[in-house]
């Protein structure tokens, strides 16, 4: 075709239908990719996230592997040999110091595990203590913030689900349980518990956990899951009136099918953020339980009791205080951290 | 197909939803009243009304997605009553949903929101089998397989309905409620969503209830119209009949209305302008719906609902005053 220079005519060779090699070309496959396995690729791309999950994983294997070799016990006192005079050359000693025995076996040749930490009043060393404390104080965290999650879902989502007379009845209830005063019914809950555990718990398993532990958790299962239940209900309510739950109901779905295909995973973020808070404020209330003598039984530490004992020698000792609190706040913020990860990943909106 | 056969058979429909007004009082508010008509299989039935005259409510009711207030719907002459005919009748009826956007679950990959059907009723024996069928719908409504493992955010308007459609049509249904279906999408993809609604009526064998107030977009694709207004249904007919010869009052203001693309038509056209709005559901006039606004209405509008009285073959009006009415032609020339 003839074209002149200046005319604006379309040259109609360069419009030719694509081929279908060059077709094949265009095409970008991707593999095929779970929802689970993208947020993980996601997570792995936040820095900061990933290096607060490093540390909470290096907190937590530390605080169940160490005490499994360390050659101390957090309830042995050093220096206390039966039917020898008590060696007090053991208490308070200071980071990296040695009772007389151990620096007798030192002079001797003998390699020592050096006192991180130094010992306490009592002489039993700080360093595992802090270990010990840091595994009870994740555990409790973790295992309340499990059962709060839960029951707090699954109260929470029916009722927000199901509405009407059902909503009405649960959502009473947990006014009722919002109205009572938490510390007062823990403690009450706590007490209690423990007289009546005591005798029941001897024998199983669970009596090497201690009745105070489980009491505490019951305390978590009763009264916390309330807020988790109503932020739950408050979501649903308001994604239940999407169209695509009206599209699963027109598909024939029913309502547990529903709850847990639709309706639980569009409020993953509220939810994993809310439990990553839930782990540090559990972590609190059990070391102001320990504090009070409800918490852990006595020799056991946890990071709270630790931090009370320490108030104490607290002009002599500080770093007693300290350091349980610096291990408390690297938990707490690594957790929030974490946790914030965790919400940005698994919203695939954000996703660029 | 057999021509005759009734496919949906809607009989007295009702469907109140109670409003709150003030403390503990609750009014009715009547978005459907004593709607009846009949769908035959192969067909589509277009159904037209302004906003809120209770359009999308008769079709999520007629799938028991809201419990009718009262009346019967038959179902290949089959009545839809108990929990386990709606599961059934669930397996044979879908729908297509207005907003590409909110009814797709941001969660769930194009896969599984196509696949949540088969999964639902347990059609798909072993996944190979459930992957080769999702592929198989996604071919349908032309989108690519490897579209399968994307989330819907990842789609435009066009494509999204699309994957609607490949999930209304995944329990190969009979009959599809088509849910302003394009409203959403602008005029070239409804250009091809429409098409397509047509191709697959035709591969399929689908019977259609299709909701719009887009007239043109009705006519296009609908065998009969059904003219909504105020939760009554005051005007059935065949498609080219309703636009050539519309009886009542409503309907011809309503097909006048119609943009023509046309500039010397449209000039010759006159259009007639109701007066005042649309009366709220919750204080709907007595007797006929239409007469605050109809210039023929009279003391029997006020004192009695016209029935749905077939005035020539085919052709259903609920008008008191058709003879009135029809006497005066204003013919709309559509291009």
């Amino acid at each position: 075709m003839d074209i002149t220079k200046l005319s604006a005519q379309v040259n109609m060779d360069d419009f030719i239908p694509a081929t279908d090699e060059e077709k094949e070309y265009m095409v970008q496959m991707r593999p095929s990719s779970t929802f689970f396995k993208d947020s993980v690729k996601r997570l792995l791309k936040n820095k900061v996230a990933t290096v607060c999950f490093f540390i909470i994983v290096i907190i937590a294997l530390a605080a169940i592997f160490i005490p499994m070799f360390w050659p101390y016990s957090y309830d042995s006192m050093l220096g206390m040999t039966p039917g020898k005079p008590v060696d007090n050359s053991f208490k308070d000693l200071r980071p990296f110091e040695y009772g007389k025995s151990e620096l007798k076996r030192i002079e001797a040749g003998e390699s020592v595990v050096p006192h991180i930490f130094g010992t306490d009043s009592q002489g039993r060393d700080y360093f595992i203590r802090v270990v010990y404390g840091t595994r009870i104080s994740l555990a409790v965290g973790f295992f309340a913030s499990l059962i709060v999650l839960i029951i707090g879902m699954t109260i929470g989502s029916v009722a927000g689900y199901a509405g009407g007379a059902v909503d009405l009845v649960i959502m009473r209830i947990v006014d009722i349980i919002y109205s009572l005063p938490d510390m007062l019914m823990v403690i009450l809950l706590s007490s209690v518990l423990k007289v009546v555990m005591e005798g029941a718990l001897d024998g199983t398993v669970l009596a090497k956990i201690g009745s105070n532990i489980i009491s505490l958790f019951i305390v978590f299962g009763v009264l916390y899951w309330v807020s988790m239940a109503r932020l739950i209900r408050g979501q649903i309510l308001s994604l239940r009136e999407q169209e695509y739950v009206l599209a699963a109901e027109a598909a024939g779905a029913k309502g547990k099918w529903i709850i847990l295909k639709h309706l639980i995973p569009n409020c993953f973020s509220v939810i994993i953020i809310s439990t990553a808070l839930q782990i540090p404020s559990a972590i609190f209330t059990e070391s102001y339980l320990s504090f009070l003598g409800l918490g852990v039984n006595a020799p056991m530490p946890s990071l709270g009791s630790l931090a009370s004992d320490a108030l104490n020698g607290i002009s002599s000792y500080p770093y007693r205080l300290i350091i349980p609190a610096i291990v408390i706040s690297l938990i707490v913020l690594s957790l929030n951290l974490f946790g914030d990860g965790l919400r940005d990943a698994f919203d695939p909106k954000l996703d660029t | 197909m057999s021509e005759n056969k009734n496919l949906v058979e809607i009989k007295h429909l009702k469907e109140y939803f109670n409003v709150n007004v003030g403390f503990f009082k609750s009014k009715p508010l009547k978005a459907v009243d004593d709607v009846s008509f009949t769908i035959k299989k192969g067909e589509t039935l277009g159904l037209v009304g302004e906003s809120g005259c209770g359009k999308t409510t008769v079709g999520r009711t007629i799938l028991n997605l809201y419990k009718p207030t009262a009346g019967e719907i038959w179902y290949d002459g089959k009545l839809i009553k108990t929990k386990e005919d709606i599961h059934e009748f669930r397996k044979k009826a879908t729908m297509v949903f207005q907003d590409p956007y909110s009814s797709l679950n941001p969660r769930m990959t194009v896969s599984d929101i196509i696949g949540e059907p088969l999964d639902v009723h347990n059609l798909c024996s072993s996944k190979a089998e459930r992957r080769e069928r999702i592929l198989e719908l996604m071919n349908y409504v032309g989108l690519n397989s490897e579209h399968a493992s994307r989330y819907a955010h990842e789609f435009s308007g066009g494509q999204r309905q699309r994957i609607g459609i490949a999930r209304a049509l995944a329990v190969n249904p009979e009959f599809i409620v088509c849910d302003e279906p394009v409203s959403a999408l602008d005029v070239s993809i409804q250009a091809q969503v429409i098409n397509m609604f047509d191709e697959l009526q035709d591969k399929l064998g689908l019977t259609y209830l299709f909701i719009a107030h887009d007239l043109l977009v009705v006519r296009h694709i609908s065998d009969r119209i059904a003219v909504m207004y105020l939760g009554k249904m005051v005007e059935l007919a065949d498609a080219k009949e309703i636009y050539d010869n519309p009886l009542h009052p409503y309907s011809k203001s309503l097909i006048s209305a119609v943009p023509i693309p046309d500039p010397k038509i449209a000039r010759a056209n006159k259009r007639i302008v109701l007066s005042g709005d649309i009366p709220s559901p919750l204080n709907a006039p007595s007797g006929c719906p239409f007469r605050t606004r109809c210039p023929y209405a009279d003391e029997a509008c006020a004192a009695s609902m016209p029935e749905l009285n077939e005035v020539s073959k085919d052709h259903f009006v609920a008008c008191h005053h058709i003879e009135d009415v029809s006497r005066i032609k204003n013919k709309i020339v559509l291009n």
